[in-house]
């Protein structure tokens, strides 16, 4: 006798149920968790730029970013403008830290007018000016903050990804990488040259500052390749309104 | 062991050796390839197939006399995808900085074999208890050959494990970098993976000769 289960009837209703199912208790979940983590994302933005900044809880060669209790205060006291950059309008908006770099970059495909948030920070006497990039590693996105002085001279980053493979390209948030970006310069005799991830640079320690290279991990070619990519590209953007600083 | 009568307690130990999932049943490959560069990575995956296998069995278990078998793989599918992303959710949500670090694993366990072939093998045919045991001793044959791998990749490739630097520092030449050793850059490529995997699948056979095929 042909068992229940079997039956095409059965199979169909089965299907139907379990996509229901399924379906409901996750759209249910994810509702109910958005409010959390929408608030999560907020945060880890506001870590990401102080970090890049220099506010952060690093010890030693361990990376700690400030306390979550006490960033939203850190934000307010370090960070103190915060600009919209479209074509040569420059506005302030406090909320500029949550533009989405991925839909803008999105619109700017489309023929739109970009709008480049920069975040201008405080920190010892010293003036930041931290910009978001964004562009494409080896299996999916990755993402940063470049925090610089008005000579684009990099002054910190903080870099992250979605799916890098771990122990190579998913490197690219870890201390070594990173901090070999401090001090490298964005131009070069005054031409925008972006900041090289190289290969066969033969400066492990990178100790020359004006080369415009810092030394790529082994094992994460694409990724490293995908970093150089989005500083150049990303940052090429914010080259008018560096200008204006200077003069 | 005194909790579990002898067959219970074969379902967790026979994986460990003779039957694991990766040197035997050659399944979960793809992952113990793709993450073992780092023994820290290795520990975080063993943990998450663990975590999804075990609960997985005992779903699909108790769903064994109701899933339609002509639908059966993909009903296997929907049920371990559910379960990761669940998990992925209330992780983003109250952990956060716990689920930035499996995000990158998460399409890895979905498509883990080990985990497919379980349901399929064991899950569909037997109980939730003995489903259990058998994904909790699946895993932990897993768990064994990824953190070995892991161990000797992480070692001989980078120098370090866990991220501890244990063997001195290869650019300014302390430990025994100062002799003249060299990390071998090859063993953080994912052939490397394989090779290891060969080693160990010859070591296991050649010291247990029932386990060669004809």
């Amino acid at each position: 006798m042909e068992k229940r289960t079997d039956k095409n009837s059965y199979t169909v209703l089965f299907a139907i149920g379990m996509v229901f199912v399924v379906g409901s208790i996750l759209a249910f979940l994810a509702m109910y968790l958005k409010p959390n983590i929408d608030e999560n994302k907020r945060i880890e933005k506001q870590l990401n730029i102080l970090y890049a900044m220099g506010v952060n809880n690093n010890e030693g060669g361990s990376l700690a970013f400030v306390s979550k209790d006490i960033v939203a205060d850190e934000f307010s006291k370090y960070v103190t403008q915060q600009l919209v950059i479209e074509g040569d309008k420059v506005t302030e908006d406090t909320n500029a830290y949550l533009i989405d770099v991925k839909k803008e970059i999105a619109a700017g495909k489309d023929g739109g007018v970009r709008r480049l948030p920069l975040f201008v920070g405080e920190k010892d006497g010293k003036t930041f000016y931290i910009a978001p990039i964004r562009g494409k590693g080896l299996w999916d996105a990755i993402w940063g903050f470049v925090a610089m002085d008005k000579n684009m001279v990099v002054q910190g980053v903080f870099f992250d990804h979605k799916g890098e493979t771990a122990g190579l390209g998913a490197n690219i948030n870890k201390r070594f990488f990173m901090d070999d970006f401090i001090g490298e310069q964005l131009k070069n005799n005054g031409r925008f040259t972006g900041i090289t991830v190289a290969k066969g640079n033969n400066d492990p320690l990178n100790k020359r500052k004006e080369d415009n290279k810092v030394d790529a991990i082994a094992g994460a070619t694409i990724t490293g390749d995908g970093v150089s990519a989005m500083l150049k590209s990303e940052l090429k953007l914010y080259l008018p309104y560096f200008n204006t600083l200077e003069n | 062991m005194g909790l579990l009568s002898k067959k219970d307690a074969s379902l967790i130990t026979d994986p460990l050796a003779d039957n694991n999932p990766i040197t035997i049943q050659v399944l979960g490959i793809c992952s113990a390839l793709a993450i073992t560069a780092e023994l820290e990575a290795s520990i975080v995956m063993a943990v998450s197939v663990l975590f999804v296998l075990a609960i997985g069995n005992v779903v699909i278990s108790l769903m064994r006399n109701i899933i339609p078998s002509k639908i059966r793989i993909i009903v296997q599918l929907i049920v371990v995808a559910t379960l990761v992303i669940v998990v992925d959710l209330v992780l983003k949500a109250f952990a956060y900085e716990l689920s930035k670090t499996l995000s990158v694993f998460v399409g890895l366990i979905i498509t883990n074999c080990i985990i497919m072939g379980r349901f399929e093998a064991f899950a569909l045919a037997n109980g939730p208890w003995k489903s259990f045991l058998d994904g909790i001793g699946n895993s932990l044959g897993y768990a064994i050959i990824l953190v070995v791998v892991g161990f000797f990749r992480e070692l001989l490739g980078s120098g370090s494990l866990l991220g501890f630097p244990v063997l001195g520092n290869p650019i300014t030449k302390t430990g025994v970098y100062e002799f003249g050793y060299e990390n071998n850059g090859f063993m953080i490529m994912p052939p490397m993976a394989l090779i290891v995997v060969g080693i160990i699948i010859w070591i296991q056979r050649s010291k247990n000769k029932a386990l060669i095929e004809d």
